[in-house]
């Protein structure tokens, strides 16, 4: 590595400027960003889990046409960021192999059950939410291919948080029962969706080098204040109230005090030990093993219909 | 909703488009639940996407003939009413787009054998004299080819792939083969529109669809299967086994809560 490849980097960087795939970049740099875009595709690929569960059973046909629509963006999301990553040289059945041995991890969030419809509802309202906190800013991420696919995936995010709002807004104006679910539903997924920023910054060892690389722009915590400032007032609209006795406004900071999350709870999760880790992994797996057979006649085919081409034009 | 039923649609021949609407809609309906299921599951993202595709374009289709169909029947159901409210022997969907997925050999087989036979039908419905009717095939002719085309590549490619993919799309032509000819059934209701103008007689779409299939297996070296038994009654609500537990999946949220909405 010569000193002026790194100088050149730095100076990129500096200016706000992209790197693009044939760009010089550290080792460092270039891992830490298949390391985040594999895990991000991961999580668009395990999180079609959890609300596809609800597809065959959507209470009405409109919305399982919505959501239809949504599990299919988010394999398109998964796309986008198996190619972006495939930028850095590596490629997408390499990813999913570390993804199927475990070596790669996706969001933890998706490693908790949706047991009951509004739970869509809140997964679109909270979780989507929560993504898009945390996107928005990749849209100005220092690598070019993969703020390039954050700006697409970001558009449609915003649709993706809204279905989810109407779906709780709905039941929250519903039947009591239909209201009850809402309820349950958001009192569940609140707590994981503030986990999903990551660990607290004073635990976050990472963090430092890759707001320093332009990769990431704010830190766990500002992303994680972020949302609650956006999501409590969205909250009062839907009539729900939030599981935290402690969050309230404050007006010193002008922001939503909450409570202690428990840190515990996501590391274990993280760990594997969340209630539906073995269950979304084996689910991935099959369907890649059950499926194997497809690709492999597709090649096959692919190759005789080279080579019966090559013939004919010999 | 007695009442209302027996105030519905008094016009004589809204009886029998009701019941020529409701089948054509059926029929997409459970198409698009039963493609619906893979979601998440299928062998390749770009399939997950291309599988959910047909089945959303399927469920618009669905979507517009049921609701017609409540129209037409003048007693106030809407397309969730038909959807969900009814029981099995109430359903007049062909048995062929309620079995189960099976494998992807399975699934694509029968697109293949449904999409055709909707391409043909589609591409005569455009110049019925309803407009709803030929609206629902303008726009379902163009997603049918491309159905029929994803169907099509596919079945090539498994038949002429590996060993194992031949053996797969082999047997589940073989295994799908008996519920092609209630495709081509028809009944006074589908003679009568079709003398009208209205609706198209299945029968008359047969010979198209067993040219384009026997090239499609052609090209696809598959054997054209020789069974001898074939599955019938689902136009009269006459279903097989399985299709109880498609509708019960699909109809049990809706039905628990009676008075609400969503
Ligand atoms: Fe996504
Ligand atoms: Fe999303």
């Amino acid at each position: 590595m010569s000193a002026d490849l790194q100088t050149q980097f730095d100076a990129l960087i500096d200016a706000d400027e992209r790197i693009e795939p044939r760009d010089w970049m550290p080792d460092a740099y270039r891992k830490t960003l298949i390391r985040q875009i594999a895990q991000h595709a991961h999580s668009e690929i395990i999180g079609m889990q959890p609300e596809g569960n609800w597809i065959t059973r959507a209470p009405s046909l409109k919305r399982k046409a919505i959501l239809m629509a949504k599990v299919q963006d988010e394999a398109g999301h998964g796309l986008y960021l198996y190619g972006a990553a495939e930028t850095l040289g590596v490629d997408r059945a390499e990813l999913l192999d570390l993804l199927h041995t475990r070596k790669q991890k996706y969001s933890s969030i998706f490693n908790y059950p949706t047991i009951s419809w509004a739970d869509v509802g809140a997964i679109g309202w909270l979780v989507d939410g929560a993504a898009i906190t945390n996107q928005v800013p990749l849209c100005r991420c220092s690598y070019g291919p993969y703020a390039r696919a954050m700006i697409r995936i970001c558009k449609e995010e915003s649709f993706h948080q809204r279905q989810g709002f109407e779906i709780l807004l709905t039941l929250s104006n519903g039947t009591p029962a239909q209201r009850g679910l809402a309820q349950d539903a958001v009192n569940r997924w609140w707590w994981p969706s503030l986990m999903m920023f990551g660990p607290p910054d004073a635990d976050s060892p990472n963090s430092a080098q890759s707001m320093a690389w332009g990769i990431k722009r704010f830190s766990n915590d500002e992303l994680r204040q972020k949302f609650v400032d956006m999501t409590v007032p969205q909250a009062g609209v839907l009539g729900l109230t939030l599981p935290d006795p402690e969050l309230r406004f404050d007006e010193e900071t002008g922001h939503h005090h909450f409570g202690e999350i428990d840190w515990t709870e996501f590391y274990q999760v993280v760990k594997g030990n969340g209630p539906c880790n073995e269950q979304r992994l084996r689910h991935r797996v099959r369907a890649h093993e059950e499926g194997a057979w497809v690709g492999e006649a597709a090649a096959a085919y692919a190759a005789k219909q080279a080579s019966r081409e090559g013939v004919a034009v010999a | 909703m007695t009442a209302k039923i027996s105030a519905g649609n008094t016009d004589p021949m809204a009886r029998p488009r009701f019941i020529y609407a409701l089948r054509l809609g059926d029929d997409a309906l459970i198409l698009a639940q039963r493609l619906s299921e893979w979601a998440s599951r299928a062998p390749e993202i770009e399939e997950d996407i291309a599988l959910t595709n047909i089945a959303l374009d399927l469920l618009g289709q669905a979507r517009a003939l049921l609701d017609y169909a409540g129209t037409l029947e003048g007693a106030g159901r809407d397309e969730d009413d038909l959807a969900y409210l009814r029981t099995e022997r109430e359903f007049t969907n062909v048995h062929l787009v309620e079995q189960e997925n099976g494998d992807f050999a399975h699934t694509i087989a029968r697109q293949l054998f449904f999409s055709t036979y909707q391409l043909a039908l589609y591409e005569e419905l455009i110049s019925s004299t309803d407009e709803l009717l030929a609206g629902v095939a303008a726009k379902g002719v163009k997603e049918a080819a491309y159905h029929n085309d994803h169907a099509t590549q596919w079945t090539i490619r498994l038949g002429d792939g590996t060993d194992e993919s031949h053996r797969r799309m082999q047997a589940a032509i073989e295994r799908l083969w008996p519920f092609t000819p209630e495709l081509f059934e028809s009944d006074d209701v589908d003679r009568a529109l079709a003398a009208e103008g209205v609706g198209v007689d299945p029968s008359t779409l047969r010979s198209r669809w067993a040219l384009s299939i026997a090239e499609v297996f052609s090209s696809a070296t598959l054997e054209a299967p020789q069974t001898t038994w074939s599955s019938h009654g689902g136009r009269r609500g006459v279903h097989t086994e399985g299709f109880g537990y498609l509708l019960a999946e699909m109809q049990y949220l809706h039905r628990s809560y009676p008075d609400a909405k969503w």
